[in-house]
């Protein structure tokens, strides 16, 4: 087995692109559920949001990228009011029957025929990233390969990364910022005590749909970049299994604390990508036995991923609902 | 059922292997090996209504090459592998007069899965073929899609019941259902093939029931069995230790929905990814009933699913455990204060609930057999329990019906591909103008 291999896979995946896109996807959530209590379980929704907007704008009207961008998150935006003006005033769980029934739907629709002059139904978007990384503020030649000690990016990815990290940081400061602002303080509030919050004068639907919309569009962002590093935008990635994964992120970083996406996405990548490397790395005989024994082959490692993340979620929301990190006292995953 | 999921997992080489030979009788003996898409042409004579094969007729797989149908209208071409191609049927070649009922659906794309020869299907009708777009309105159009819709009303009620009478008795919002239907078929689906134990491998010479395959009225009685059995266990061994250690119901709504990914993918994982049929029943042909075509086996699903939803209400109108059922949902502290044992409610309630939902996937597996078959109606089945008023079982069974209609009668006006975004348009309405449901009681959900 060639153990300096998977290490060098395991740490490039550490600061690798899916950690970022998922950790953003997570801030977004997180503002949602773990400081507004809101059970957003279509955040793949808002992702495809973002990535359609983007494309769709670039592709087929021609616009400029950044017109591309602002498109983005205007779907996003658009996305939650759309989902949160009939739930928000009910009970927390229609909000999420809703959120995974809309984010099945929108991939129905963007894959639906008709719309292929559009959204280029089952085949998706291919051209609209190159603007990104032609742009004279990329310092990194797109096809080079970049090492770091153990770290190795190719060029493309690194303008991806530099700017994706940039966003996230950035979004993660601004979180915080506004979670210990009056605004970020009613939320809390609103999440805690409804009623109380309201007897004081709190607007609990504004501030909830608010909420909704600013976790949608940075998980419009995400999906945007997500789709800039592909080069492509494929209508069948945006499954609610993404969803999930950004559920397990979450849950497993501990809801509500400003850091957690970012340590949760890690954690779940950095152990993904090392099992899933040791499996397709083994040696002949264990790689047999395991064959033999539960079926293992090379085309089905990559379900044993989900599996974990089922598995994972199942047992962090049973026994660790507040997170690997969290606090009792920031635990959102509590009746209200 | 952990323990028979590993039994499973541990012949899964074997039995996929086997799977093979189950499915195509005949056809593959030779070359077994070999991936093949395959198939077989024929159509209905109008004067003697025999069915006559189409000799000759040319199919052409797009880099592999053709070959022409022999005497029983019967086809094989051997693909290099797994993979999507694409079939053609060379229209010239057909015997004189007969045309492809849908002229759209050639060429066709089609992909192999790895260890499955593929069936292709390509319907023949004797005269011109039918108009099939969604502009034209004619009463048998009508009246056929009232029948689908009804067909797709009643399964998707069965699965309904189950989720609803689990919120009603919790307050828990089961995002596994779906899991539970797709078990259901799945299950079916093995003991059709395999018996009780012929999935283990060891155990596979042992006659029917127990080690070959049996009939699939049995199969789905046992998968019915099975699915009880799985609602068991997931209530006593995961839900019920749950609500005794005080989890949150909110906590309790994500373990469903790590335990819908976590079933979801060990399904995929056994079962393989493509899709399957019974081994029963598979290719029927339709019998024509006034304006409205329908098999053999949908119409005793229907009637089967129609005697299963009314012995539902009996059982929730006149015995002891089904009126508990009620009084528990309508209000657990009253209940429990006038001597109801809740916790055994409760345990029925999982047990009839995924019972139900297990026939609901035998009989939606009639049609197709799938491992993310649950998910993708999980859609209509929440717009079902939503548009009747969550917790109400009455509600759930209208729900689904006006759902089922719904969503198929659509389809005059707009395409069938996107007929599934109908019920979450339902459901927005419903929350929005009437969020207790269309049978709920009007009382605080804000």
């Amino acid at each position: 087995m060639d153990w300096g291999f998977i290490l060098e896979r395991t740490f490039s995946t550490m600061f690798g692109v899916e950690v970022m896109v998922f950790a953003l996807a997570a801030v977004g959530l997180n503002v949602q559920f773990g400081y507004a209590g809101l059970l957003n379980f279509g955040q793949v929704g808002f992702m495809a949001a973002g990535a359609y907007g983007l494309g769709v704008t670039i592709n087929y009207f021609q616009w400029s990228f950044l017109v591309g961008v602002a498109f983005g998150i205007v779907y996003s935006i658009l996305l939650a009011l759309i989902l949160g003006v009939p739930t928000l005033r009910l009970r927390a769980d229609y909000l999420a029957i809703v959120t995974i029934a809309a984010s099945e739907a929108i991939r129905l629709f963007v894959r639906w025929r008709v719309m292929k002059p559009v959204t280029g139904a089952s085949e998706g978007i291919g051209e609209f990233s190159d603007p990104f990384y032609d742009t004279a503020l990329n310092p990194f030649n797109v096809g080079q390969r970049y090492e770091f000690g153990p770290f190795s990016y190719v060029g493309r990815d690194l303008w991806v990364l530099l700017v994706g990290w940039t966003i996230l940081i950035v979004t993660v400061l601004i979180v915080k910022r506004l979670m210990s602002s009056p605004w970020g303080r009613a939320l809390k509030a609103i999440r805690e005590d409804e009623d109380a919050a309201r007897a004081l004068g709190k607007n609990a639907y504004s501030y909830k749909l608010q909420a909704l919309a600013f976790g949608g569009v940075i998980g419009g962002v995400a999906g945007m970049l997500q789709v800039i590093q592909k080069g492509s935008i494929q209508p069948d990635t945006f499954n609610p299994v993404i969803t999930f994964t950004i559920w397990a992120i979450l849950i497993l970083g501990g809801p509500g604390r400003t850091w957690s996406p970012i340590v949760g996405s890690m954690i779940y990548w950095t152990l993904v990508s090392f099992l899933e490397n040791v499996l397709r790395g083994l040696p002949e005989g264990p790689a047999d036995t395991l064959e033999d024994t539960i079926g293992l082959s090379e085309f089905n490692v990559s379900q044993v991923r989900f599996i974990l993340v089922g598995v994972g979620l199942l047992l962090l929301a049973r026994y660790r609902p507040q997170g690997i990190f969290g606090s009792r006292e920031e635990m959102a995953l509590d009746d209200r | 059922m952990l323990g028979l999921l590993a039994a499973m997992l541990a012949t899964v080489v074997g039995s996929t292997a086997s799977a093979q030979e189950g499915e195509d009788n005949g056809s593959s003996g030779e070359s077994a090996s070999e991936l093949a898409i395959f198939g077989q042409l024929d159509f209905e004579d109008p004067d003697s209504a025999e069915d006559v094969p189409a000799v000759g007729v040319v199919i052409d797989v797009e880099g592999v090459g053709q070959v022409e149908t022999d005497q029983n209208g019967e086809f094989r071409i051997e693909v290099p592998g797994a993979g999507d191609y694409v079939v053609s049927l060379d229209v010239e070649t057909l015997p004189e007069g007969v045309n492809l009922r849908n002229p759209d659906a050639n060429p066709l794309e089609s992909s192999v899965s790895e260890n499955r020869d593929r069936r292709v299907l390509f319907p023949l009708v004797f005269g011109e073929a039918e108009e099939n777009t969604t502009g034209a309105i004619s009463f048998r159009r009508v009246a056929q899609l009232t029948v689908e819709g009804l067909k797709l009303g009643l399964y998707l009620a069965m699965a309904a019941i189950g989720l609803t009478l689990i919120f009603g008795t919790t307050g828990l919002v089961n995002f596994a259902q779906a899991e539970l239907v797709t078990w259901g078929m799945l299950t079916t689906y093995f003991f059709n093939f395999y018996g009780l134990a012929g999935v283990l491998g060891f155990l596979a010479p042992l006659p029917p029931p127990f080690g070959g395959g049996v009939n699939l009225i049995w199969a789905a009685a046992f998968g019915m069995v099975c699915g009880g059995l799985l609602g068991y266990v997931l209530n006593r061994f995961i839900f019920r230790p749950a609500r005794g250690a005080g989890v949150s119901l909110i906590a309790q709504m994500v373990m469903t929905i790590g335990l819908s990914i976590l079933l979801r993918y060990l399904f995929v994982y056994i079962f393989g990814g493509g899709p399957r049929t019974f081994g029963d029943y598979s290719a029927q042909r339709a019998w024509v009933i006034g304006p409205v075509e329908l098999t053999p086996k949908d119409i005793v699903a229907m009637l089967l699913s129609v005697i299963i939803l009314v012995g539902v209400a009996t059982y929730l109108e006149l015995t002891r455990m089904g009126k508990a059922m009620r009084a528990v949902s309508d209000d657990r502290e009253l209940a429990e204060s006038t001597g109801i044992d809740v916790e055994r409610v409760i345990t029925w309630v999982w047990v009839s609930g995924a019972a139900l939902a297990a026939a609901s996937g035998v009989f939606f597996g009639l049609d197709q057999v799938k491992w993310d078959f649950g998910f993708r109606i999980l859609l209509l089945v929440f717009a079902s329990v939503t548009l009747g008023g969550l917790g109400r079982p009455y509600g759930a069974l209208v729900g689904a019906l006006v759902v089922g209609l719904t969503i198929n009668l659509s389809t005059l006006l707009i395409d069938a591909e996107v007929k599934n975004m109908i019920a979450l348009l339902i459901m927005a309405l419903i929350l929005m103008f009437r969020p207790q449901g269309i049978l709920g009681r009007k009382e605080r959900i804000g």
